[in-house]
């Protein structure tokens, strides 16, 4: 038995370094061989700051959107009474079915220049499709079933005896709300919230499709870094890659965090 | 939010709040995917058929259907494994694994696919080139999809009652026996519904596959990077309708996950 679980965790363990642990340490190393130098001269390139603030602007936007109506979508698949939950559900959680190149796609039979919307957007001056407003739809859409997610088994949890009795003492619905409801389903919010953020820093497939990749305009972190790769500057690929990276690991430890608080062990 | 005692002001803001929120997913679900179903039948089953069985989009389908069973059976073996090394062993630094688990949710694709290649790419320090191979696509898949069978299997292993192996045990059943007759059909619903989250996450896999991958037609092009060709060459309708068959493939997968699950919840328990 010894044996067979000392096999177990050399295999397991194995697969995980090589796979997982050994890449990720290659690029860090790959990106500090020649020293700080070269790599400070990447990151103060201006279309690198560019793209590093376009994906802060976007992510900006894109996560209170999906934090608002994220746990709007939980309240109402938890409390709510209406026919066609289910579909509702299904509804939510299809971004998660899409290839994100698909999504880009579909906004741009909506949004684009011969989209369903794209003549009277235009002739409206909003231009959506290969500019900013068109990502930010990009990044909400695939990061938007997260928030409703992780709040919705929290909710089913919490029940809702302390929200009727709040009701019975003459708490109006946003009362109940803001003094019984969200302060109890916080960490399931801020675990979403953090799940959202990290997806939607890292976005790539629908955002490419749609921003048009103009250097130094629609350009977010993730296509900087597939710009610097088609490009042969091999320092500022590396460079963003390990930025970005350094923000997954930062992710990964407030989600550890967070699911010690609310004491759940899945992540998605 | 349904209150017992609504008064008209928390009703009309209920009301308000159901119509922001049915105009937000209008906008980013509803509309899109309406208008991606319109373009795949406008012409009708004949031209989404020709789209379909164009042969660049059939082999980008093949590929991408082909390579996403093969690495959520490899998934499957080694997710399980993981998780029961994770739940039944100890070792210093188990904390740290089990947290690096999540690392693909973090990790960026277009990252993942360059972390790849530094170390399986040319110039490999392992001497192993997988670059512009259909190896390259499994094994970004892999990485992409570790999560789902890890973080399913995990739960249903932690609660299994221990009494039932250990009492298989004392009958002189060996631990082969053991895992096989009592450990396995355990976890088999956790590890299916894993298995339908990776396949549907890998059929639709872009960002990763894209630096490693080469995305040559015929080789290593996958469905969705054979999309993204097609729209950059502005030729929506083939785009339209090769979308539609991935999404239908990830569709017809979960949709019978929620079936099987459902059914199992009513008649095993």
């Amino acid at each position: 038995m010894s044996a067979s679980r000392l096999a177990a965790r050399i295999v397991a363990l194995g697969y995980l370094a090589l796979l997982l642990v050994a890449p990720v340490v290659m690029i860090f190393y790959r990106t500090f061989e020649h020293g700080l130098a070269p790599v400070w001269k990447a990151i103060t390139e201006p279309n690198a700051i560019h793209a590093f603030w376009l994906s802060l602007e976007i992510v900006a936007i894109a996560v209170p959107l999906n934090t608002i109506f994220g746990v709007g979508m939980a309240l109402l698949l938890e409390r709510g009474r209406f026919k066609g939950k289910v579909l509702l559900g299904m509804l939510i959680d299809l971004p998660f079915a899409i290839s994100p190149v698909v999504v880009g796609l579909a906004l741009v039979l909506v949004y684009g220049k011969t989209g369903w919307f794209g003549n009277w957007l235009i002739g409206h001056g909003i231009q959506v499709i290969f500019s900013v407003p068109g990502m930010v739809i990009a990044t909400a859409v695939v990061s938007l079933p997260f928030v409703a997610r992780e709040t919705t088994p929290v909710l089913r949890e919490l029940g809702t005896d302390a929200e009727q009795a709040a009701a019975t003492l003459g708490a109006s619905g946003w009362q109940t709300f803001w003094r019984i409801t969200l302060p109890a389903i916080r960490w399931g919010v801020v675990y979403g919230v953090v799940l959202t953020t990290a997806r939607a820093l890292g976005e790539f497939g629908a955002v490419s499709v749609v921003s048009g990749r103009i250097e130094g305009q629609t350009q977010t972190l993730p296509l900087y870094v597939q710009d610097q790769f088609e490009n042969f500057n091999v320092t500022g690929t590396y460079t963003a890659a390990v930025v970005l990276a350094l923000l997954a690991l930062a992710t990964l430890v407030l989600m550890n965090l967070l699911t010690r608080r609310t004491r759940r062990g899945t992540a998605v | 939010m349904e209150s017992p005692l609504p008064n008209s002001l928390s009703r009309s803001a209920g009301l308000l709040g159901r119509g922001l929120l049915g105009v937000y997913l209008s906008v980013l679900v509803l509309l899109p995917v309406a208008a991606l179903l319109a373009q795949s039948a406008h012409g009708g089953t004949a031209a989404f058929w020709r789209e379909v069985s164009n042969p660049g989009a059939l082999a980008a389908i093949k590929l991408t259907l082909a390579i996403s069973a093969i690495v959520v059976v490899i998934n499957a073996i080694f997710g399980t494994l993981i998780a029961w090394v994770l739940v039944r062993d100890e070792f210093p630094g188990k904390k740290i694994v089990n947290a690096l688990i999540d690392l693909p949710f973090a990790l960026p694709t277009i990252v993942i696919g360059l972390v790849l290649l530094a170390l399986y790419g040319s110039g490999s320090p392992l001497g192993i080139d997988v670059a512009f191979t259909r190896a390259s696509i499994a094994l970004a898949l892999l990485f992409v999809t570790l999560p789902f069978v890890v973080r399913s299997v995990q739960p249903v292993l932690i609660e299994l009652d221990r009494s039932m192996e250990e009492a298989a045990a004392s009958l002189g059943a060996g631990p082969v026996t053991v895992l096989r007759r009592i450990v396995l059909p355990a976890l088999t619903p956790a590890i299916v519904s894993g298995v339908a989250l990776s396949f549907a996450r890998a059929v639709g896999e872009f960002g990763s596959l894209v630096l490693i991958t080469g995305n040559l037609p015929f080789k290593t092009e996958v469905g969705s990077v054979y999309i993204f060709g097609q729209i950059q060459d502005e030729n929506l309708p083939a785009a339209a309708a090769v979308s539609v068959v991935l999404l239908l493939a990830a569709l017809l997968v979960l949709g019978s996950l929620a079936l099987v699950s459902k059914w199992r919840s009513k008649h095993v328990l």
